[in-house]
Order: C-alpha cells, then sequence, then structure tokens
C-alpha cells in the first residue's frame, strides 16, 4: 500500500513564478514519514505557494514533488489539505457537522448507506477537536478558533497519510491552540506527516520536529535541533532579526503549550 | 387545461427553473453574471437563428448556451489580465455581446418575431397559444414543456453535482486539490444558467430572468441556515411569485412577466424585513432588548 523505503514528500528543484517574477527558486527538500515539519519564512517568501505546488494546484515552471514516489495526483487520497481559514465563506447556508462531512471527500452521492458511516465518522472528528457541542451549530456562528477546529475535523475525516495545513495558528484561541498541538502529535503517532504554514517562531521549537526556513529559496531545512539557529533565521529573515531573537516574539505570547 | 391555468404553470415551473441554479450564483457572488449571460445569449440565438432560419431549432439552444459559455470565458480572460476587475470586466462584456446581437436584429431580421421589446420584455399572456404537438398529440404549451425539461435538467445537475457544487461553492481551495476541477464545474454551472435563461426567454424575457434568478434565493438565504432548505424554499419563493404576479397582472390588467418580477421583489423585501433570524425588525428588536438590558443593570 504505503511504501515505507521513499520519503512521504519529495520536492526536487520546484520553481515557481507569477508573471515572469520568481515566487520559489530551486526549492529542494525531502520529509520522511512520520515527522511533524514547519514551514516558516517572512510575508512573500512563498509558504503557501510551496504547499499549492505540493497540492498540485500551482503548476511549477520547473521541478517536481513527489508524494510516496507518485505524483501528487495518483496520491490525492493520501493527503489532506487544510487551507487558511479566511479562504471561504464562513456565511455559506451550512453548520459545522456539514463541513466536517465534506471531508469525506470520496464518499457515495446523496442516498446512500454510507451516509451515516459518514456522519459518525464526522461526529467521531469533532469529538476530537472538542467540538461536538457546536455540531448543529451555523458556521458564522462560531469563534475563529472553533472554525478552525472545524476545518482540522475535516481533514481528519480525509483520514489521509499526509496532511497539509495552511497556518492552522493564525488567530485561534488559547483552547484552539491546545487542541490543535494534541492532534498534531496523535497524528504523529500513528505516523502521518503533518506540514504546516507556521507564523511564530517561539513555538517552532515546541511544536515541530523539523523545519523548513524559506525565502524564495530554501534557506534550511532538517530537523530543528540542527537547522533553526539565529544563523539560518538571519539568513532568513534579512534585517529583521532584531525582532526575533530570543524571545522572538516579545510582545505576543511566548509560552508554548507544551 | 384552461388557458389561465396553464399560464400560471408556465409561471411556476419557469420560476422554479430559474431559482435551482440562482442559489448558487448567489452563494458564488455571482449574481450579476446571470445579468450579463440572460443578455448575451441573445447573440448566440440570433447567430443560430441565422444559420438555421427556425425559431423552433434546438441549434438555437446550442448557440445561446455556447454565448453563455464565452461571456464567462471573456470575462475571466479580462480578469486574468489583472488589469480590469470582475465586475467592470462583466460590464465590459455583455453590453458588447448583446448591443452586437440588437443590431443584428434591427438590421437583417426587422421583419420576423425576433423583435428586441419581445426579447427584453416576454410575452407569457401568448405562450399558451404557441403548442407543441408530437404525432398529432397536443402537449401543451410550448414555454410549459420547456419550463418542465428545464427543471428536470436543473434538478438532475444539483442533484448528482451536490457534493461537488458544495464543496466547489464553499471551498474551491480543497475542491481543487480534491481533483472536481472547479473551472469545469463552474462553467457546467455557467452552461446550465444560460440554457435556463434561453428557456425562460420567452415566457418572460431577459430581464425579468435575472429576477427569478436573484430575488427568490436571496430571499431563501435569509430565511435558513442549511443548503438543501435554501433550494427548496428559493423554488417555493419563485413559484409564489409566479403565481402572485399572474393574479397581480390580472388585477391591474398589466404585462404578467412584469409583475412576477415585481412581486419576487415584494417577497425578497417581506423577507428582509421580516425573516425571523436575520431580517431587519428582529435585528433592530434584538438591538432594544440589549439596550433595555443595560439599562437594567
Amino acid at each position: 500500500m504505503i511504501p515505507r523505503d521513499v520519503p512521504a514528500i519529495d520536492v526536487t528543484h520546484v520553481t515557481v513564478a507569477y508573471r515572469e517574477k520568481p515566487v520559489l527558486w530551486n526549492v529542494d527538500f525531502t520529509v520522511p514519514a512520520g515527522v511533524l515539519l514547519a514551514i516558516v519564512g517572512p510575508n512573500g517568501a512563498g509558504k503557501t505557494t510551496l504547499i499549492k505546488a505540493i497540492l498540485g494546484l500551482v503548476r511549477p515552471a520547473a521541478g517536481q514533488v513527489l508524494l510516496y514516489g507518485k505524483p501528487y495526483r495518483e496520491q490525492r487520497r493520501l493527503v489532506a489539505y487544510v487551507p487558511q481559514r479566511g479562504s471561504v465563506d464562513w456565511d455559506f447556508p451550512t453548520n459545522a457537522l456539514d463541513v466536517v462531512m465534506m471531508g469525506a471527500l470520496w464518499g457515495i452521492g446523496l442516498v446512500s448507506p454510507a451516509w451515516s458511516r459518514e456522519r459518525d465518522m464526522a461526529l467521531e472528528a469533532l469529538d476530537k477537536v472538542k467540538m461536538t457541542d457546536f455540531a448543529e451549530r451555523q458556521i458564522s456562528q462560531l469563534s475563529g478558533g472553533q472554525q478552525q477546529r472545524v476545518f482540522l475535523a475535516r481533514a481528519l475525516v480525509q483520514d489521509a497519510e499526509i496532511y497539509v495545513m495552511d497556518e492552522p495558528f493564525q488567530g485561534v484561541d488559547a483552547t484552539t491552540e491546545r487542541a490543535i498541538i494534541t492532534l498534531l502529535r496523535e497524528l504523529r503517532a500513528q505516523g502521518k506527516t503533518v506540514v504546516v504554514v507556521h507564523h511564530d517562531l517561539s513555538t517552532v521549537p515546541a511544536y515541530f520536529d523539523w523545519v523548513t526556513l524559506l525565502n524564495v529559496e530554501r534557506i534550511a531545512h532538517g530537523p530543528v535541533a540542527d537547522v533553526f539557529t539565529e544563523q539560518h533565521l538571519r539568513r532568513t529573515y534579512g534585517g529583521n532579526i532584531a525582532l526575533l531573537t530570543q524571545p522572538f516574539h516579545a510582545e505576543e505570547r511566548s509560552q508554548p503549550y507544551v | 387545461m384552461s388557458v389561465q391555468i396553464e399560464v400560471q404553470l408556465i409561471a411556476v415551473v419557469i420560476a422554479a427553473a430559474c431559482a435551482i441554479p440562482g442559489v448558487f450564483l448567489v452563494l458564488r457572488r455571482m449574481a450579476m453574471m446571470s445579468d450579463a449571460i440572460s443578455h448575451t445569449v441573445l447573440f448566440g440565438i440570433v447567430i443560430g437563428f441565422f444559420i438555421t432560419q427556425d425559431l423552433g431549432s434546438p441549434w438555437l439552444f446550442v448557440g445561446a448556451v455556447l454565448t453563455g459559455v464565452l461571456t464567462v470565458s471573456l470575462v475571466e480572460l479580462l480578469n486574468r489580465t489583472q488589469l480590469v476587475k470582475q465586475d467592470a470586466a462583466i460590464g465590459l462584456v455583455f453590453p458588447v455581446l448583446f448591443s452586437l446581437a440588437v443590431i443584428l436584429i434591427s438590421t437583417f431580421a426587422g421583419n420576423i418575431h425576433l423583435d428586441t421589446d419581445a426579447v427584453i420584455m416576454g410575452e407569457l399572456a401568448y405562450a399558451p397559444f404557441d403548442r407543441v404537438v408530437w404525432f398529432g398529440v397536443d402537449m401543451g404549451p410550448r414555454a410549459l414543456v420547456v419550463g418542465i425539461a428545464l427543471v428536470l435538467l436543473n434538478l438532475a445537475f444539483v442533484t448528482l453535482l451536490y457534493k461537488e457544487l458544495k464543496l466547489a461553492t464553499f471551498d474551491a481551495g480543497l475542491a481543487a486539490a480534491a481533483g472536481f476541477v472547479p473551472g469545469l464545474l463552474h462553467y457546467a454551472l455557467m452552461g446550465l444558467v444560460s440554457v435556463t435563461a434561453v428557456g425562460a426567454f420567452d415566457a418572460v424575457g431577459s430581464i425579468l430572468v435575472v429576477a427569478l434568478m436573484i430575488a427568490p434565493p436571496s430571499a431563501a438565504y435569509l430565511l435558513t441556515d442549511r443548503l438543501p432548505r435554501m433550494i427548496g424554499l428559493s423554488v417555493l419563493i419563485g413559484a409564489g411569485s409566479g403565481i402572485a404576479g399572474y393574479w397581480l397582472a390580472r388585477w391591474l390588467d398589466v404585462s404578467i412577466a412584469g409583475s412576477m418580477a415585481t412581486m419576487s421583489g415584494v417577497f425578497f423585501a417581506l423577507v428582509l424585513l421580516f425573516a425571523p433570524e436575520r431580517g431587519l425588525v428582529a435585528q433592530a428588536r434584538r438591538r432594544r432588548t440589549l439596550a433595555h438590558a443595560r439599562v437594567q443593570t
């Protein structure tokens, strides 16, 4: 089924350009199965573009991405995607449970015996993110953190091997942050691979095993202990490093939820 | 069947047919695209007519659908240059195709049924006199047969592709990652809007098609939090506008199509005011209760 001898994600010489301006330049890295990887870098570094390239949503001008040794379109069912919360219309007429059930992408149509199984899976996923009480709630009535947890539950229903998340920690409350972290660790314990676009440098060492430092080019990539160094951060963030050295974010909460 | 009942039936099925794709137009924030398409399809009809010289030819439908899709493509092409915004692109494309159609009609087809007034306003009162006869059997007014076919087509599309449509409308990113090809769905939906616009055209005219596509779903949107209910309510409100419009027209002795569109607007206004949760009255009442509570404490 899933080959264990090839890396979960293999990015080779990926270059992406929008209107002749390169957004990603010759990016190269591999991610072994079962790690929590953070992608960090300044605004405009190409983080979202990188995950879109992994998901086949943008076509690289050069290079390729392989997931467990094959291109994305052959491996769709192995990948769950959590887009940025702001990318969807939360006024859409639906409730939390229904959004989570959308994760059952390859289930059968409207009327089928599998429908109640999908519903059970969705309820279970909502329970994992502590959202059971909000299952029937209209999605616009949820807080930002609750919406994010609904998105995570939807990804859980996809029951994938690789989870790709675009800034799940953006603007969420402490409860949600803890819930996400618990979930990420659970996924890792099951041998899943999780790629997270992340903004808060101060929590990188506590939350993640591996990190990719990105600024159009790949600056560094590897286990956090090896590559998450001031020197690499300085090269990634340029002159703004003063903001980033310990504590990285002086003004925000800097206590990670370990 | 009496003419009176037939006209009402036509009004109901046309309104229902328009409401179904209208729901997705409203949710995808593309309401004005229906305005554009309902006008530009005229271009396709005219071209189809010039080729076939037959107003009843199915090629007119084909031409209209192709023009609908062409409209969407041109708008997107302009939009993709990032030099023109989406709404401006609609405003640029639609007059070009529509005016071409109007010029073609007035130049080459001045003496046939394709006159511009009928296209813009429609005339429902005469619809029962244009009948479909198969093998010598009267199947009913053409507009009714077409309307029923449209309702069935739209229902089939929405039912079969419900999951895909819902996901692509709510979260295009995930839909694309899942390989649903949101672009294809988008064009299929626009094709459906075009077919519906052409079918509804004869009966109610191009401007009123827009009213029936947008007003009932907009009202339904304020009444429910669930997509299936929104579709159902849109159909009901559309059908209600059809019947109420007919009787309003009878009472005032005015255009039926105009009255239908008016009633769809009246229904929307009533919902806007009195929707139980989101209506303006309910909102004002909540604010007053809140202010009151604050004074009390």
